[in-house]
């Protein structure tokens, strides 16, 4: 994901760490590390959520401005998402536009929120042809120790729930809760020497031939997908990982989603 | 933003109940970060900012590189959703002026000698912005400074003094900053020498005298709070 470099004596740690089972960080392979949601910290933005999931840190602000609809959905709403890899987070950012991580980050959190219908895009119309509402969701990484994906694609989710379109501020009526209809949900694994491991941290992420992100919707049904990395998967491979992503992602969007 | 109030100071009272010479409640934890090797967040008001330093560090592109000295580097940015109306993500004009003073501002207390040919990289991320973001970059960005270990001779404090219904106030709101009639943000070393000053509107001598007064005294004040951050991190607590 990022240029960052790995010693040899800790990757052959990892790697022979694998083979006993264990992880560095005393996880089993399908085991998450804490996550913390905390939201509606942003009073500026229209809806805001803070995620961390170990050390990384997301911090992601809903803005929803009127604008003009793109022509071919003239009576949609729509959504526009970035991520800003922050200087701050690693040493390995530097600053600038977003490069193709950020890019593909932004990408991938953009279609679980869109293919999972989580956004009611037809209730965003304002005068059809003429205006509609655009919302922002901007992602900035704050510190980044491993699987930006999903404390992104959370982060996004979290801070939709609790954003309220600003009728008021452009003189349409009273402040309104943006309409969800879906939580999407994505769960990251890496393989490391043929080993599945969920929710990679960074050293992991570091020495992963590749990654796969699995993202399901509410219904347990699959949103999204991405393979990241230059490695290969075996189809039993994929099959394991969609199984505990999408076992993993009802868990998390239970105890962090359905309970604000 | 609404209509120009009647009156920004009644009965020596600001619109947000504070006294002339009042802060407003300021929050500040060092080491906030796990990659960075120092850092800060820290609340003024509404203001929310993190700030996070590297270095020192190896220098790219290396023709920035000194041969006798450390480069200190700062980026000022604002997040998108940091204010009202979405700022567009990367630097602006704004941006870029303000990380430069900032930078003037926070480099005189560096000890720069001692690393020839690195940089330290500051970066300063304004989460959310309630007037006075530059002043509380610098703040946040000293103890980050003073958390990555880098040797340097004080802290450097800072707050905007200014004038508002023709009195010197101290820590400017948006609405006194737009309807009032000066405003001057500083930063100083905790020795009293001034390494920023930037003042836009209209003041007379006397009243910039008093006026540095009094962001003396917001200095001090605000260093205190910069001094316990970083002694709380070493001791194990958090918030001042």
């Amino acid at each position: 994901m990022s240029d960052d470099i790995i010693a040899e004596i800790r990757r052959d740690y990892i790697y022979n760490l694998a083979k006993k089972g264990e992880r560095v960080d005393g996880r089993a392979f399908d085991e998450y590390r804490q996550i913390e949601v905390e939201t509606r910290l942003i009073d500026r933005a229209e809806g805001s959520a803070k995620v961390k999931i170990g050390n990384t840190q997301v911090l992601v602000g809903i803005k929803i401005q009127p604008g003009e609809p793109f022509p071919d959905t003239p009576d949609q709403g729509a959504i526009i998402t970035n991520v800003e890899l922050a200087p701050l987070a690693s040493p390995s950012f530097e600053p600038g536009p977003p490069d193709e991580s950020a890019t593909e980050l932004a990408r991938v959190v953009d279609r679980g929120v869109r293919e999972s219908g989580a956004i009611d895009l037809a209730k965003l119309c304002i005068e059809k042809g003429e205006n509609i509402w655009m919302v922002f969701i901007d992602v900035y990484v704050l510190d980044h120790d491993g699987n930006l994906m999903d404390a992104s694609a959370l982060g996004a989710i979290a801070a939709l729930l609790n954003a309220e379109l600003p009728n008021e501020r452009y003189e349409l009526g009273k402040d309104a809760p943006l309409p969800i209809d879906d939580l999407p949900v994505a769960v990251t694994a890496a393989e490391i020497n043929g080993e599945i491991m969920l929710d990679p941290s960074l050293d992991e992420e570091l020495i992963a031939s590749t990654q796969l992100t699995v993202i399901t919707s509410k219904d347990g049904s699959l949103a999204g997908m991405q393979k990241s990395g230059v490695g290969m998967l075996t189809f039993d491979q994929i099959h394991h990982i969609i199984d505990i992503a999408s076992k993993k992602a009802k868990e998390i969007r239970e105890k962090y989603l359905e309970t604000s | 933003m609404s209509d120009k109030p009647k009156k920004l100071i009644e009965k020596g009272k600001r619109l947000d109940g504070r006294k002339v010479d009042e802060l407003r409640p300021i929050k500040m934890e060092a080491g906030v970060l796990k990659r960075a090797d120092g850092s800060c967040y820290m609340e003024l008001g509404g203001n929310k900012v993190i700030a996070a330093v590297y270095g020192p560090r190896a220098v790219h592109p290396r023709h920035l590189q000194e041969a006798t000295q450390v480069i200190i580097r700062y980026r000022y940015d604002m997040a998108s959703f940091s204010v009202e109306d979405r700022k567009r993500p990367g630097p602006d004009r704004r941006s870029v002026e303000i990380s430069k003073v900032s930078r003037e501002a926070i480099e005189p207390s560096i000890i720069k000698e001692y690393f020839p040919r690195s940089t330290i990289d500051i970066f300063v991320e304004i989460l959310q912005a309630d007037a006075g973001t530059r002043t509380v970059g610098i703040n946040a960005a000293s103890v980050a400074l003073a958390d990555a270990g880098i040797p340097m001779r004080g802290l450097v404090s800072s707050c905007a003094v200014g004038k508002v219904d023709g009195q010197i106030v101290l820590d400017l709101t948006g609405e006194e900053d737009n309807y009032g009639e000066a405003d001057m943000p500083i930063a100083m070393t905790q020795d009293g020498k001034i390494t920023l000053l930037q003042m836009d509107g209209h003041l007379t001598k006397e009243e910039f005298a008093l006026a540095i007064e009094l962001a003396k005294q917001g200095c001090k004040a605000i260093y205190e709070v910069q001094r316990n951050a970083l002694v709380a991190k070493y001791k194990g607590g958090s918030y001042v």
